[in-house]
């Protein structure tokens, strides 16, 4: 009996790892930014990724979106290789992707931007009949609400200041209701106060989805996040809860060396 | 709430005070082509009619390159086809019906369209710009190299001498009867891509312009969106291509080629893309001036023309419509609070 129950205990861990990247290799030319590394990410698990400038973090992130495809190594989703899957298929699968560089589509209005995101789950037939976009209009709006940029709908993205767009990107990551969200720097160029607010805007979300957060600010990532995997050049230095990063040395030690 | 509900409504207000100038040029511009005939002499009403066709074609360039960012450089090739095609539906098996020519030159240009459109846009990995540029230029300039060398199919000469259009025992001859079918057609098409452009899919489309990773990012199928607009895009070339047919009464090898295929893009550049009217705009002044300079100035019109196509493109890089129409209305915007919820708001 005890031997059941601990199977039944490892089956069901195993099943609540969302994301597992194994083994990951990327060589571009003669440099190899990552050199066998990993990353497990559960259901509603905050997990930060951090290290050194170099250290292959966004890399990592790319192969884990399909913007890059690993040399070597697989990419498992809820339980299937997406390994060979474009952006576009993981996208469907589930998957949301919020670039380093802000990329929101500057000459649509916010609304649109949003709008942009949200029916991309609809089929053809309906965008051409234009059949949901009445019924996606309380959910646009929810989202720009919960980001704080609802009295600017109908402005041009591109006048949003640089926090803003952030935040305008993460609503849009987040508009397709995806189980992984894989946000790239998403506090950069943000004053404290932004940062902060940042924060308070995307704990709500682990109620139905898991992040994975690439980050220079340390108190930020410690803040929001359950886990923490630490890359030193292409390769996993350490990954593990928050507290026992902190007491890592061999973390402190690389942070040290780099200051 | 008297108070916010006047600051509600007077941005509004000049929002939409901004974006009435495109109806009001697509109104001006049809009103002045419904009454052109009545105004211009007959061989007037003609030439008219030639341009109102190619302004047709013109609109099947501005969706393909203005809204899905597809560079066509090849879009004689789905006009000339169906030029061709309909041409020796008349001579070999004497079907003149509007009702069976109009609709083939459709389907010929689509199915070119979608030949072409799936070897050029469906790898593997997104097409490049040039790519496809060169792809289709190709097409075009082989197509025109093949009309030229078959004999089936005219030779240099091309087919003459094709007979009317008919509708019943109705025939339809080049004069007002034409015009205004043409007008017709490309009142109903362009109604039918401004219906396109500024559905959901529309908005789709606008995110391809801009940014198409970042739409497969989000899970849109680009490759596949850019397929289908290449092949509505075919298809109006293919309509125009059969009443340009039907319209000169014969086909010759320059209209699968080079030579239409760079027409078409200098209407849609000098008009504005994007926009759908600046490439009616665009066909108009093109012919027009053209038109008139060979009248005026035999001997140096072309270099008159070129000047002034470059001036345009080099200080006006959105085209001529650009001098009315703001950047914001060009985009447009695909949805909004349903009209009224503004001012119920408390």
């Amino acid at each position: 009996m005890p031997l059941l129950e601990a199977k039944l205990l490892e089956a069901k861990l195993l099943e609540a790892k969302l994301l597992e990247a194994k083994g990951i290799v990327k060589v571009f030319g003669k440099l190899t930014a990552l050199s066998g590394a990993a990353l497990t990410v559960s259901e509603n698990e905050f997990h930060g990724l951090i290290g050194p400038n170099g250290s292959g973090k966004s890399t990592l992130m790319k192969c884990v979106a399909g913007a890059e495809t690993p040399t070597e190594g697989s990419v498992s989703f809820a339980g299937e290789d997406i390994t060979a899957l474009s952006p576009t298929d993981r996208a469907r699968a589930g998957m949301s992707l919020k670039f380093q560089i802000t990329s929101v589509l500057p000459s649509l209005t916010l609304y649109d931007n949003v709008l942009l995101a949200l029916q991309a789950q609809s089929s053809l037939f309906d965008l051409l009949l234009s059949r949901t976009r009445a019924a996606l209009h309380d959910q646009v709006m929810g989202m720009l609400n919960q980001f704080r940029l609802a009295d600017r709908a109908q402005d041009a993205a591109a006048t949003l200041s640089h926090g803003q767009q952030q935040w305008l990107e993460i609503a849009m990551a987040l508009a397709g209701k995806p189980r992984l969200l894989l946000l790239d720097e998403p506090t950069g160029g943000m004053s404290l106060e932004e940062r902060r607010v940042t924060g308070e805007l995307l704990l709500p979300i682990k109620e139905h989805c898991s992040l994975v957060i690439v980050e220079h600010d340390l108190d930020f990532i410690r803040d929001i996040c359950d886990r923490l995997t630490v890359l030193d050049q292409g390769r996993v230095l350490q990954s593990g809860t928050v507290a026992e990063i902190q007491a890592c040395k061999e973390v402190q030690e690389i942070y040290l060396r780099r200051a | 709430m008297a108070e916010s509900g006047l600051a509600g409504i007077l941005p509004a207000g000049q929002a939409t005070a901004r974006r009435k100038v495109l109806p009001i040029v697509e109104i001006l511009s049809l009103i002045v082509a419904v009454v052109l005939p009545f105004v211009l002499q007959d061989y007037l009403t003609v030439f008219a009619t030639r341009v109102v066709i190619l302004a047709l074609f013109a609109l099947s360039f501005d969706l393909v390159w203005g809204y899905a960012g597809i560079m066509s450089f090849g879009q004689a090739l789905f006009f000339g086809s169906a030029g061709y095609g309909v041409a020796l539906l008349a001579r070999d098996l004497n079907i003149t019906s509007i009702l069976v020519v109009l609709p083939a030159g459709m389907l010929i240009g689509l199915t070119f369209a979608l030949l072409l459109g799936g070897f050029l846009l469906l790898g593997r990995h997104p097409s490049t710009v040039i790519f496809v540029a060169l792809g289709t230029l190709t097409g075009s300039y082989a197509a025109d190299r093949l009309a030229r060398g078959w004999y089936y199919l005219g030779g240099q000469n091309g087919i003459p001498s094709i007979p009317s259009m008919t509708l019943g025992s109705y025939e339809i001859t080049e004069g007002p009867a034409y015009y205004y079918l043409a007008l017709g057609i490309l009142f109903v098409v362009y109604l039918l891509c401004r219906f396109l452009v500024r559905s959901q899919f529309g908005l789709a489309l606008a995110g391809l312009r801009e940014n198409e990773q970042r739409i497969a990012f989000f899970g849109y199928r680009s490759q596949h969106l850019k397929a289908i607009v290449f092949a509505v895009g075919g298809m109006v070339a293919g309509l125009a291509g059969g009443l340009y047919a039907f319209h000169e009464g014969f086909v010759w090898p320059n209209m699968l080629g080079v030579v239409f295929s760079t027409q078409v893009v200098l209407y849609v550049l000098f008009g504005g893309s994007g926009t759908l009217i600046g490439a009616v705009v665009g066909a108009v002044i093109i012919e027009g001036v053209s038109f008139w300079l060979s009248d005026n100035y035999r001997d140096i019109w072309p270099i008159l023309l070129g000047v002034l196509l470059l001036l345009v493109i080099l200080f006006r890089p959105l085209g001529l419509i650009s001098f009315v129409l703001g950047e914001r209305e060009r985009v447009g915007s695909f949805g909004g609070p349903p009209k009224g919820s503004r001012d119920a708001a408390p």
